[in-house]
């Protein structure tokens, strides 16, 4: 028995704009959860649930944790450090003991591109990518589109630009996909030596000029810039990122129209975004992260659906 | 001594004399003693049919690794040389990025005396370009040649100085020995774990630039037209490196150049789902570029189909993208791969495909063989250009698994390895 989604939800390239609209719907009546005193339903009960977090996560493993937890999984975290070679153990050893303690999801986030592709072609659990590498961090991705929609009502036409570290960034691909799919305009902006070189097959528009991008756009999703990209030598030194790139009052108030704010976190404030842009007006970057959990409670209960042993439990179980 | 043989009624397809004919051959004291329409037996001969098949002189791969020593739980120059017999390759050459590094004499002899033991096909040391392979200090070609060493190469990795290079080129002249050339130019390729490119962007991998191969390409073209040394250019993966080969060959440069079959018939969609059987280095690279190769294949700028036999143990395969090693075995794959992609295809005809397997190598590697001419050592391969067959990784003689080929039905089939006279491979039925 497959759910809506499937087995796993580990990107958003291969969804269809159905599937996609289908979490976004599924994701509005959790929101309402949260909004309650007793912000529980058994939906998952008696589900377990392990948080295998290979990179270091605050928010994303806090998100899926309550989400987790308002709908009565039980939930266990696991933080490993560092690749599985430092380690010692393999990552197919690891998911091989999670899968002999009859767990029903992993929601995994990994370093290495393809890792959560890898655990789920090898165990029968529900697998969520919480962030692979550089290649998608579909719930990120969900939950951008969600906050989108909440203000734009319609994504179709709506003009996105993905301003900064596209070549690093796998917000940047699971944002491409998506938009793209619910018919909106993607452009991205940045240091072109921060763009994969083979940008512009993948069907956007490269600005490169945060001007013009802020001219063309009705919403900026800006990326966290790395520290480390100035060391291995992309960009000069993050004071001119800030001249260059930045986003700014001064520039935004040149805009024919309020450009919309978005931010996947963690910001660093006076390089990619300043502060009045970030706690300015039109900023929706809290908007995200409260859509965040709803978005990972309807991820859960769709995939849940999908899962035999969960299905039973999550049959009507919305209360 | 081993008995008399007579291939009877083959068809023998030998380049080296411009020869396609159904023929007879004569094999006797470990050399071909005759050849033509009905033929007698000599006395005691054992009588091979031949019928149906292809009689060609015997495959030589001039790159492969075979791990021993350091990783003989990954290969051994007897596996590696079995599972060269039952590719139809009657002699091989071994890269010398071992554990100990082949950088000396008596690593070189060290080769020479497990090959000899293993009784299977022939393996011929590569020495390494440097000690330890560390493109610092040139290693003692001379004695390496000495002892047996065919070549010199630090495949594996770069020679990232330029004036290495260079004198490596201008020295391995004294001993008339190729310098086998890894081309890779190591700070663009760093990190990198697949080609640069569409499918690249979209997995979210770094990838690996055609400029990474084709700097030192026209670098290493360059200094063999300063040194007047032989550079041979190993596992060529791009449009752009044919044609700077063919830019050299066209102003009389000592250069010459391998592709592998892989190359020839695969391209970088083969990583989609993060198989780490199609991650190899160079990598597979675009549709363009695997016509880019079969053209240079069929023309001759490419001189010689080299399968870079790399085996891995299973768990080093088994794991995130990034992590797992380069390489894929081929010795067992690669007349098939070559058939199914170029042949049977239309490409080339099977005179060119021995021609690039067998003729070239002998005569770049300056080795015994890559002819059937009467008196020469009788190395043979026959084999079978239309059957066809589904490649069981677990049917291998090497150790390795690692093949992207694993469950597709290739054509062409050997059906015996002949060396010095003796049969070392016959196709089980």
């Amino acid at each position: 028995m497959t759910g809506p989604l499937g087995k796993d939800l580990l990107a958003l390239e291969p969804l269809t704009a159905e599937q996609i609209n289908l979490v976004l719907d599924t994701a509005e009546p959790f929101k309402e959860i949260s909004e309650r005193a007793i912000k529980k339903v058994p939906t998952l009960r008696g589900a377990t649930i392990v948080n295998l977090f290979f990179e270091a996560s605050t928010r994303t493993r806090i998100s899926f944790e309550f989400a987790e937890k308002r709908l009565s999984a039980d939930t266990v975290n696991v933080a490993a450090s560092g690749s599985s070679v430092q380690k010692g153990e393999t990552l197919v050893d690891t998911a091989r003991n999670l899968e002999a303690m009859r767990i029903d999801m992993v929601v995994i986030r990994h370093g290495a591109s393809g890792a959560a592709q890898f655990l789920a072609d090898r165990i029968e659990s529900n697998v969520i990518n919480a962030g692979d590498g550089t290649h998608e961090h579909p719930t990120q991705g969900l939950l951008d589109l969600l906050t989108l929609r909440d203000h734009f009502g319609n994504l179709a036409g709506v003009k996105v630009c993905i301003c900064g570290d596209v070549l690093h960034s796998r917000v940047a691909r699971s944002n491409i996909w998506g938009l793209k799919k619910l018919g909106a305009e993607v452009a991205v902006c940045g240091p072109r030596s921060l763009m994969p070189n083979a940008i512009d097959e993948l069907g956007v528009t490269v600005l490169h000029r945060i001007e013009d991008a802020i001219q063309w756009a009705d919403a900026l999703n800006i990326l966290r810039l790395q520290l480390e990209r100035m060391t291995a030598g992309y960009i000069p030194s993050l004071r001119e990122y800030n001249r260059v790139f930045g986003v700014t009052r001064e520039r935004l108030d040149r805009a024919p129209k309020d450009v919309l704010i978005l931010h996947p976190g963690p910001m660093n404030r006076g390089v990619e975004i300043d502060s009045d842009v970030a706690d300015g007006p039109h900023s929706v970057i809290l908007d995200q992260v409260t859509n965040g959990v709803a978005i990972r409670m309807a991820v859960l209960y769709l995939l849940a659906g999908g899962n035999p042993k969960l299905a039973e439990a999550a049959k009507g179980a919305l209360a | 001594m081993t008995k008399p043989l007579v291939l009877r009624g083959g068809r023998v397809v030998d380049p080296s004399q411009g020869r396609d004919e159904i023929a007879d051959l004569i094999v006797e004291n470990g050399a071909i003693t005759g050849s033509g329409r009905n033929q007698g037996a000599p006395d005691g001969a054992e009588i091979v049919d031949c019928a149906g098949l292809v009689v060609a002189p015997g495959f030589i791969d001039v790159h492969c690794h075979l791990r021993e020593p350091g990783r003989e739980d990954v290969e051994t120059i007897a596996s590696g040389a079995r599972a060269a017999a039952a590719g139809g390759f009657t002699a091989v050459c071994a890269m010398p990025n071992t554990d100990p590094v082949t950088d000396n004499q008596a690593a070189v002899g060290f080769i020479v005396r497990q090959a000899q033991r293993a009784r299977a096909a022939r393996v011929y040391p590569i020495g390494a370009i440097s000690i330890g392979q560390k493109g610092e200090t040139l290693a003692e070609f001379g004695e390496m040649v000495g002892a047996g060493a065919v070549a010199v190469s630090d495949d594996g990795k770069p020679v990232a100085s330029a004036q290495l290079m260079r004198s490596a080129l201008e020295y391995a002249r004294t001993f008339g020995i190729p310098v086998a050339d890894h081309c890779e130019e190591p700070t663009l390729a760093k990190g990198g774990a697949m080609n640069e490119g569409l499918v690249s962007a979209r997995l979210g991998l770094k990838g690996i630039p055609s400029e990474a191969e084709e700097i030192m390409a026209i670098r290493d073209i360059l200094l063999a037209r300063r040194t007047g040394g032989h550079v041979h250019l190993c596992h060529m993966s791009t449009r752009g490196s044919v044609e700077l080969i063919r830019w050299g060959k066209e102003r009389g440069i000592g250069v010459t150049a391998e592709v592998c079959p892989h190359h020839l018939s695969l391209t970088e969609s083969e990583v989609e789902g993060y198989d780490t059987n199609a991650k190899m280095n160079p990598p597979l690279r675009t549709a363009d570029d695997v016509a880019a190769l079969q053209e240079a294949v069929k023309d001759g700028t490419i001189d010689v189909i080299a399968t870079d036999h790399a085996p891995h143990h299973y768990d080093e395969k088994e794991r995130e993208f990034a992590d797992a090693p380069n390489g894929i075995v081929g010795l067992e794959t690669a007349l098939a791969v070559n058939v199914h992609w170029l042949v049977a295809s239309g490409i080339i005809d099977l005179a060119t495909l021995i021609e690039r397997m067998s003729c070239a190598p002998a005569r770049i590697f300056r080795l015994p063989g890559g002819t059937l001419r009467t008196g020469s050592p009788a190395d043979v391969t026959v084999f079978d250009p239309t059957e066809t067959w589904n490649v069981d990784p677990a049917q291998f003689r090497s150790k390795g698994r690692n093949t992207p080929y694993a469950g597709r039905t290739l054509t062409g089939r050997v059906h015996a390895t002949i060396v010095g006279g003796e049969i070392i491979h016959r196709l089980a039925r």
